[in-house]
Formats: C-alpha cells, sequence, structure tokens
C-alpha cells in the first residue's frame, strides 16, 4: 500500500487521470451508454468542481472511479489512472485495498451511507481496522480524534451513538470523519451539501475544504450548486449527457463561460442583485440514454444552434481550457455580471 | 398586476397564531409556531423563509386550514375559517390550496396525470364529465404540458412535470390563495428557474395570491413582495423582500444572506461571511429570552435574559432584536458589519 503512496506523491503530474472512461449499463431493455470519451484530471490537493443538471453522468463517473457498479450489469471502457494503477481493469482486490484508504467517498445522504445498527464509533473503527494492521485500542483513540477534527463537542459520547440519534448535519459530520479517517488522497464528495440547510452547508463547506487542506486530500467535489464552486474550487468541469462539455479554472470558466451549456447554468440562478422578472432557463431536459441526439448533446435545447450542429462535435482543448461547442470562438455568451 | 398590492385589503391575516404539538402535561409540548402575525395583501406574493424546524410549513398548513392554530386567529378576507362548520369549511377551502415540495408523494402512482388533476373538481362535484376533462386539459396547457402527458402514470414524468401537474391540479378550483411550499427545492436549477416563471406568468394572468415557503432566500426574494424570516416558530425579519435581502437588520437574516454561496465578483469578494455555529436547538427545550442567542454572533446578556420585542425600524420594516438599531445605524454608516468577537471569518477567497 505504500508503494503506491510513494508513486503518487512525486511531481505535479495528475492525481487522478481519466481518459476516454465510457460506461454502459444494463437494464431489461439491454446495454444502454450512460458516459461518452469522459476525459480530466485531478492534481494532487486540488479541489475540482463537477457540475450538471440530474442524469448527466456525475455521480455515474464517481461511482466508476470506485467501481462501485455491479459488475455483470456495467461495462467500464477507457483509462483510470491511479497511483500507477488502471482502476478499470484492477482486480477486486486491488480495488477494496484502494477503497477507503487512497480514495474515499461521501455521499449526499449520509443516512443511506451509514449502517443504523452500528455506532458511529464502531464504523470509523472498522475502516481504520481494515487498512492499517493496529490494535482496536488504538482504533478506537483514532476514531474519536477523527470525530474531534470534524467538530463534534463530545467525540466521546458521539462514538457510542447510532446514526438515528444523530442531526443531518451530524451525520454528515460522521461521514466525513469516516472519510478522512485514513488520509486519502482524493476524496469524492458526492453532493456532500444538498440535503442540509443553508447555515449547516456553509459549515460543512468550510470544515472539508479545512481538512482538505490540512491533510493534503484532493477534493472531487460533485454538486449542481455552481456558488459552491465559485467560492471553493480551483478547476471545473461542466457535464452534460454523458460527456464533458467545457473544463477549466473556475475564475475564467464563471467570467466567460465557453459552453452555452455552463452559461445557461450560471445565468438560470436567481440573484438578489439583478432586476426581477423572466429568468433565462434552458428550455426542455436532458435527453433520454436511448435517445441521445446524433450530434451535439446539448443542441436541441441550445440557443445558438445552428445547421452544422448536428454533427458529433469533439472536445477541443485552448490553453488550460475545454470546451465541446461548434460555435465556441464566435459565440457571445452572457457574462456575468455584464 | 392589475391591483395595486399596497393598498388592497389584506387576503389573508394572521395574527398571533400558535401551533403546538404535543401534550403540556407530559412535558414533550413543542411550539411550532409562536405568535405569528402579518397579513397578506391581495395580489402579493408573500415569501416565508426559515431553515428546517423553524415552523414555515406548519405556519403554511395552518394558513390554508390544514391545521388548526392552537391560539390566535387566521382570517381568510373577513371570515374566520375556524368558525365554519366542517361541511362550510369543506367548501370554502377549495379556493385555498397548497402545493407541496415532493411531486412524487402528491400524486396517487395508480391515476393518471388528467385523473389526477381532475380528482379536485370530482369531489367539489363540479361540472359533467365532459367538462372536467375540458378544464383540466385547459389547466395542463395553462402550466405548459403538452396533451400527451395526460394520460401518463406519476412515474412517467420528470421531476419538473410533475409539479407542473400538481399547480395545475392545484388550479383547477379557481382559488383566490395558493401556499407553496418549498415547490421548487427539489428541482435541478434551470428547471427551478422555468418554475420560478411559471409561477410568476400564472400570478399575472389570474390575479392569485402567493405565501411562497422556502429554504432558499435566492428563490425567495426573486418571487416575493414582502417576505417574512422565521426562525424556530417566530418570525425575527419581516419587510419587503429587496430590503430585507440587502440590508439585513436581524442577525439571522444576515447569516442565512452570507451562507449563501455567491458566483459574482469573484476573487474580489470582499463579503464577510458569518458561519453560524450549532444547529437549531431541541424544540422541547427552547433557549430562554432571545431563542436564536444560542448561535447567534452578536450575542450578549441581554439576549438570554430577555425576549426581544419586534418593532418597526423602518416603515414596513419589523425587527426582532436587541440590537436591531445598532444594525441599522452600521447599515447607515455603512461600515463593514463586523460585531466584537464574534466568529466572522473573512471571505473564502480561492486558494489558487
Amino acid at each position: 500500500m505504500n508503494q503506491l503512496a510513494g508513486t503518487i506523491s512525486g511531481g505535479q503530474e495528475s492525481l487522478l487521470d481519466i481518459q476516454n472512461l465510457t460506461l454502459s449499463l444494463r437494464d431489461q431493455n439491454g446495454w444502454v451508454e450512460v458516459l461518452n470519451n469522459v476525459s480530466f484530471s485531478v492534481k494532487p490537493k486540488e479541489i475540482l468542481g463537477v457540475v450538471g443538471e440530474s442524469g448527466c453522468g456525475k455521480s455515474m463517473t464517481a461511482l466508476s472511479i470506485l467501481r462501485l457498479l455491479p459488475p455483470r450489469d456495467a461495462r467500464l471502457g477507457g483509462q483510470i489512472l491511479f497511483g500507477g494503477q488502471n482502476l478499470v481493469t484492477n482486480s477486486e482486490s486491488q480495488m477494496s485495498r484502494i477503497r477507503g484508504r487512497h480514495i474515499s467517498m461521501i455521499f449526499q445522504e449520509p443516512m443511506s451511507a451509514l449502517d443504523p445498527v452500528f455506532t458511529v464509533g464502531y464504523q470509523i473503527e472498522e475502516t481504520l481496522m481494515r487498512h492499517f494492521r493496529i490494535s482496536k485500542k488504538e482504533a478506537q483513540e483514532r476514531a474519536i480524534a477523527a470525530l474531534d477534527s470534524v467538530g463534534i463537542a463530545s467525540p466521546r459520547h458521539v462514538a457510542t451513538l447510532y446514526p438515528m440519534s444523530l442531526s443531518g448535519g451530524m451525520r454528515q459530520r460522521v461521514m466525513i470523519a469516516m472519510a478522512l479517517v485514513c488520509e486519502p488522497q482524493l476524496l469524492i464528495a458526492d453532493e456532500p451539501t444538498t440535503a442540509l440547510d443553508v447555515t449547516i452547508q456553509a459549515q460543512i463547506m468550510d470544515l472539508l475544504l479545512d481538512l482538505g487542506e490540512r491533510t493534503g486530500t484532493a477534493i472531487m467535489f460533485i454538486t449542481h450548486n455552481l456558488g459552491l464552486v465559485a467560492q471553493s474550487c480551483h478547476r471545473m468541469v461542466t457535464m452534460y449527457a454523458g460527456q464533458v462539455v467545457e473544463s477549466g479554472p473556475v475564475k475564467e470558466v464563471i467570467a466567460e463561460p465557453r459552453h452555452p451549456y455552463t452559461a445557461g447554468l450560471l445565468s438560470s440562478i436567481p440573484d438578489s442583485r439583478r432586476a426581477r422578472g423572466t429568468l433565462p432557463s434552458i428550455p426542455g431536459r436532458v435527453p433520454s440514454l436511448r435517445a441521445m441526439p446524433e450530434g451535439c448533446r446539448f443542441g436541441p435545447r441550445c440557443g445558438y444552434a445552428v445547421p452544422p450542429c448536428q454533427a458529433p462535435q469533439a472536445i477541443e482543448l485552448s490553453g488550460h481550457r475545454e470546451v465541446r461547442c461548434h460555435r465556441w470562438d464566435s459565440l457571445e455568451l452572457e457574462r456575468l455580471g455584464a | 398586476m392589475t391591483i395595486d398590492v399596497s393598498t388592497a385589503r389584506p387576503a389573508v391575516t394572521v395574527e398571533d397564531v400558535r401551533v403546538t404539538f404535543g401534550s403540556s402535561k407530559r412535558g414533550t409540548q413543542i411550539r411550532a409556531v409562536d405568535g405569528v402575525s402579518f397579513n397578506v395583501r391581495r395580489g402579493e406574493i408573500f415569501g416565508v423563509i426559515g431553515e428546517s424546524g423553524s415552523g414555515k410549513s406548519t405556519l403554511g398548513r395552518s394558513m390554508v386550514c390544514l391545521l388548526t392554530p392552537s391560539g390566535g386567529k387566521i382570517l381568510h378576507d373577513d371570515l374566520d375559517p375556524f368558525t365554519l362548520s366542517r361541511r362550510e369549511l369543506n367548501r370554502h377551502r377549495r379556493k385555498y390550496q397548497i402545493v407541496s415540495q415532493d411531486p412524487n408523494a402528491a400524486f396517487d402512482p395508480r391515476m393518471t396525470i388528467l385523473q389526477s388533476v381532475m380528482e379536485p373538481l370530482s369531489i367539489a362535484g363540479q361540472g359533467t364529465r365532459a367538462e372536467r376533462r375540458a378544464k383540466a386539459f385547459a389547466m395542463l396547457d395553462r402550466v405548459a404540458l403538452s396533451p400527451e402527458l395526460a394520460n401518463r402514470y406519476p412515474h412517467e414524468l420528470s421531476g419538473g412535470q410533475k409539479q407542473r401537474a400538481n399547480i395545475a391540479r392545484a388550479l383547477m378550483l379557481d382559488p383566490n390563495v395558493i401556499v407553496c411550499d418549498e415547490v421548487v427545492a427539489a428541482l435541478d436549477v434551470s428547471i427551478q428557474a422555468d418554475m420560478l416563471n411559471l409561477f410568476a406568468r400564472l400570478q399575472e394572468e389570474l390575479g392569485l395570491t402567493y405565501v411562497f415557503i422556502s429554504h432558499d432566500l435566492r428563490v425567495v426574494s426573486h418571487i416575493s413582495d414582502r417576505v417574512a424570516v422565521m426562525y424556530f416558530g417566530k418570525i425575527v425579519e419581516f419587510g419587503p423582500a429587496r430590503e430585507v435581502i440587502e440590508t439585513p437588520l436581524h442577525p439571522y437574516t444576515s447569516a442565512l444572506r452570507s451562507a449563501e454561496p455567491e458566483i459574482t465578483a469573484l476573487g474580489d469578494d470582499a463579503r464577510q461571511r458569518i458561519i453560524l455555529q450549532g444547529e437549531i436547538p431541541s424544540a422541547i427545550n427552547p433557549p430562554s429570552g432571545c431563542r436564536f442567542h444560542t448561535r447567534c454572533p452578536r450575542a450578549r446578556e441581554a439576549c438570554s435574559a430577555q425576549e426581544p420585542v419586534q418593532r418597526e425600524l423602518l416603515p414596513g420594516r419589523f425587527v426582532a432584536c436587541h440590537f436591531a438599531e445598532e444594525m441599522l445605524s452600521e447599515v447607515a454608516q455603512n461600515t463593514v458589519v463586523q460585531p466584537a468577537g464574534a466568529s466572522v471569518a473573512a471571505a473564502q477567497t480561492l486558494p489558487t
């Protein structure tokens, strides 16, 4: 395990490098493609935001990285490079050494991720005992320290409680403690604050960023809340209909989105400083997986679509920004605050 | 809008309303709404903001007679609906509808959308079957749902479509007032924008009065004329939406406002972020004095001893905080609001 950690910490190269990832899932109607040539990377200690509406493939990408999809009904293609290994072809036992230790994940709904019949403390100890050769006693102490580090007031007491006796915000703190207790290189946070009140959301985000910085953990932050991305991420990736449509440094993408979809997401957020009236919205909805448009997948909803958009469009690189749009260099998209 | 909002008589008057659950004898009584007063003007969109547990949904439900207040008074126009007989109340409440957050729970999975939308008319015994059908199609059209969807079942519709059908159903009995309880909370941001536009359009077309309940400050401030901010069963701040959001005079409102992540003014975000400590306290054992004092960055001794009185600080703006005048003078001096000794974190600058 330590060899793995060793290979990761060298140089400025990517911690996680996803190349042409495809994913197909099987249901009663047969196989259907869910992810199409998804490529992006996460650098060490970086906070990467992944945005898009529901059904765009954000969570599927996360589940693919950790290989948490049912092997018989999910087919992965391409490469997910992490610490010198290709996670796509890794064996199940190799994956179980990575999960929770080198890459961990927190979910939107902590109640469904915590086991209701074990105490909070036990569940954190279990993670530790799984990955380190330490005594039960030491695991207990480290679990309590972990609860303390996420700002839980009386960690010794909380460790003895069951998840049901905690509030939503507390449960999410426990999830974070559990995810970071092994000091992983990468934390995947899938909508970690969506189920929480806005004041609790602010607490949890603050905590995540603070801990990420302290432990040097990179964070892949999946959300549909562009405000949170703007506030906390270095780079962002916009996904639409199973593809990456735009990526780049957050400041630049938000100040000057190049893909009409990113621009649409940004402008549909109500803003108290903008005049009241009709909010710009994106007409239609994410296409169904079995009825993907032939050409640009956003074409049918795009206000800028022209006939050439009916041909497929590859993602183009320009400097450190990527965009998948036929017309990106000729469009004048609405800029924020303009 | 065809009606002048400011002079019309109230569509709903709420006077010192209290709603309690549980029993006081066993010491498990929860005062979900604890002495709330305001009025909703005809043709107005009235926003109610608060975290979960603040009592906003309980208030909304009692405004449409789904819950009986344990104290105080609710008037619909000049009528107290709780004095009506059961039969009269059932007739009366058709004009006061509620749309709830989860459209999945609002539809019978075994009924088609058309059947569900027609049902209110059937229950009210209005019109012939053909008339009910025609009206249902007209309403679906009004909320921009295509007629092909009418014969589908709820599980075949997206969240946004279901919520539209939910609204169409609420409109079937030509209500005067609609309480919208977190109607856009479960939707994606692009769909949410669509729905907010729909609400605004319907209000204009039908002259409706809305009570718009949400935890999302941006949503409420975008759509509402006036807002009430609730904390722990009480209104802490109340006034014209834009003013309340832009220059909050209660520490809770300003905390809510600063907790909302913003996407403008990147990099040079000079805003002070106030991160509230702790969570809403236990409802069985509420804090003494001002109920917000356990989390308030401004709290001083007086706050735990004495409950602040609600007073009108500026025309139409009511605040219940011991230090509201102080906040007002700070706003007036245009200084950065920074309470002494409080945990005000500097703006999260981008660590590039």
